[in-house]
């Protein structure tokens, strides 16, 4: 029972973060309508800046947060507006350019970051990754916990933006109905590129909130684009709340897999589950509450 | 075919048969080997992604199946990998179907996406089934010409030319019209008749088959495989896609055109860029997907000169090439 126990508290702490990275995703899904596959790549890029932070000025990973997230959201919102937003609307041979677009930007920025750092692997050591405390048999490792609670904070942060504030309804506006919000007044290419700021703004605080837990090397990418479009998938397309429960679904399941399967296959669990979705809940877990 | 064409298709040939001759340098020949082997996947992704429009995140798998089955003929029963050339398609092909049956029922990113998945799944279970792949170790077979490249030159030369060939007769018959049909509008298509599922899989049959050769080829020149390399998602899928975007997708030379540049640029800029030195040919492609967003050969075909860089342009569909 003690396995069991531990295993769904570390699956639940791994997937609010996995939540955190998926958000950003679902952001991105809703306005623009496309699967952004350099998510991972973003993802990638914030982790190498909070290494250089923490290993060049000795920034806690945690504290460099509040410049890799900003400076994400300024590289996003320029590939979006920049970038994306001119192959948008573009007829051509393939319909799906503005998703294969994305892949290339995955080929630059990876390789990009391979000719600054190479292929080695970095870690950042900080004094608490290693440490745990226990709750009752469990023991919950302090870099996961805190995670855990800061995802959650700015996922509560994002649902207040996007149903309080004006920019967040533009945002809202847009991935309803992109017409319509334009005849009301919303700006949407710029709305668009904000969003996808903020999406890279969300990978970036996932990627910072990871690094204490992963390794990091340039190839890292496509396991966390992944894991963020299963969960989209999962919660159902375009809902945060889904992004959540879908966020801590993987999380709990991969952890399953990996203890009672084996632990080379934990990353199979969340493929198998997300095909099986595709295939049977196209609309996600949601579509079996409805019923 | 007309007259000019037949002669410029006959002085192509022969430059092609003439070329080891005319180089003398291994590494220049091992280039051309690999860059005819990329032509061939970028070819037979085309068939599927470009003609059919069912644009694929997977087929590292099939390339991955293809490479295996002839590395693990050859570990568990010491039979010659060039068996793989017989068997690995074979595969490919068996293990696409029931993979397209299913998977064709979702259309646009989600078919993409699914078969992203697919290819990982069969990465992981070749990194973890330890006791039929050898893991992560991979698989080491001695190569049966050691040093020489022109018997792999040949064999490499037959694989591309047949694959070219197989889209040029697929694309002039009937199943390359219902492609189209299917790319362009796949409820239309369906409305005037066509099993879009069964052409579909039309199209993935033959593309499977020519990336699981080239697969087996590529198990019999190297002579090592491991999970990684063959089942890579970045190092293979998707750098097949970019190929094909880059020279533009649903046309015959495109494909082509986009493996050489990747290839042979790649190799260029190994020693100034070392590991990174795919970032220029990263770069160019985003360029044009940007400008040129029906690629280098799609964009000439059309007009004969470069349009998208000046104006966008309004819709247009270029047929089968």
């Amino acid at each position: 029972m003690t396995l069991f126990g531990q295993t769904v508290v570390s699956g639940l702490l791994l997937g609010g973060i996995y939540a955190l990275i998926a958000i950003g995703m679902t952001l991105i899904m809703g306005v623009m309508k496309i699967i952004n596959l350099a998510h991972g790549a973003l993802i990638m890029v914030s982790m190498y800046i909070a290494w250089v932070l923490f290993n060049v000025w000795g920034i806690d990973p945690y504290l460099s947060m509040f410049v890799v997230m900003p400076i994400l959201f300024g590289i996003g919102f320029l590939i979006q507006r920049y970038m994306i937003q001119r192959v948008y609307g573009v007829e051509t041979i393939l319909p799906q350019s503005q998703l294969l677009l994305t892949l290339g930007i995955v080929m630059v920025l990876t390789e990009v970051i391979r000719a600054i750092f190479k292929s080695d692997y970095y870690t950042v050591r900080t004094s608490y990754s290693t440490s745990t405390f226990f709750l009752g048999d469990i023991s919950v490792s302090i870099p996961m916990a805190i995670g855990f609670g800061i995802a959650m904070a700015l996922v509560a942060a994002l649902h207040i933006f996007l149903s309080r504030t004006d920019l967040g309804r533009s945002i809202r506006a847009t991935a309803q109905d992109r017409d319509a919000a334009r005849y009301m007044g919303v700006n949407s290419v710029r709305i668009t590129a904000i969003t996808y700021g903020l999406g890279a703004a969300l990978a970036a605080a996932g990627g910072v909130l990871f690094l204490p837990m992963f390794y990091l090397w340039p190839d890292i990418c496509p396991m966390f684009t992944i894991k963020a479009f299963i969960i989209t998938v999962l919660g159902g397309m375009g809902s945060t709340v889904g992004a959540l429960s879908g966020g801590l679904i993987l999380g709990i399941a991969e952890s399953l897999g990996a203890t009672y399967w084996a632990m080379g296959y934990r990353d199979v669990v969340g493929l198998i589950i997300f095909i099986l979705v595709l295939l049977f809940l196209p609309y996600g877990f949601k579509s079996l509450i409805k019923r | 075919m007309t007259k000019r064409n037949k002669l410029s298709l006959t002085v192509v040939a022969i430059v092609l048969l003439a070329l080891p001759w005319m180089i003398q340098a291994s590494y220049y020949k091992d280039i051309i080997i690999m860059t005819l082997m990329w032509i061939t996947l970028a070819s037979s992704w085309n068939l599927l992604g470009g003609y059919a429009g069912q644009v694929s995140l997977g087929h590292t798998l099939f390339f991955g199946v293809g490479a295996y089955s002839a590395g693990l003929m050859a570990h568990h029963f010491g039979v010659s990998p060039w068996w793989g050339l017989l068997l690995g398609p074979v595969m490919a092909v068996i293990i696409g179907t029931p993979i397209g049956l299913i998977c064709f029922r979702l259309r646009g990113p989600y078919f993409t996406l699914s078969l992203l998945a697919l290819g990982e799944i069969f990465r992981l279970v070749a990194l973890n089934w330890e006791s039929l792949t050898n893991g992560a170790v991979g698989i080491l077979t001695m190569r049966t010409w050691p040093g020489v490249k022109e018997p792999y030159y040949y064999i490499m030369l037959a694989i591309t030319a047949l694959c070219i060939y197989t889209c040029y007769r697929l694309m002039r018959s009937k199943f390359g019209y219902y492609f189209l049909a299917i790319r362009e509008d796949q409820d239309a298509a369906e409305g005037l008749g066509i099993p879009t599922t069964k052409y579909k899989l039309y199209a993935l049959i033959p593309s499977a088959l020519f990336t699981g050769l080239a697969g087996a080829f590529y198990m019999n020149y190297h002579g090592f495989i491991e999970p990684d390399i063959v089942f890579g998602l970045i190092h293979i899928s998707v750098m097949i896609v970019l190929c094909v975007m880059m020279g533009g997708a649903g046309t015959l030379g495109g494909p082509a055109l986009g493996a050489v540049i990747y290839y042979v640029l790649n190799e260029l800029l190994r020693v100034p860029l070392g590991a990174a030195s795919r970032l220029v040919f990263g770069v160019i492609v985003c360029l044009v997907i940007m400008f040129l967003p029906n690629g280098i050969v799609g964009e000439m075909s059309r007009s004969g000169r470069l349009r998208g860089l000046f104006r966008r342009r309004k819709p247009s569909y270029t047929g089968g090439e």
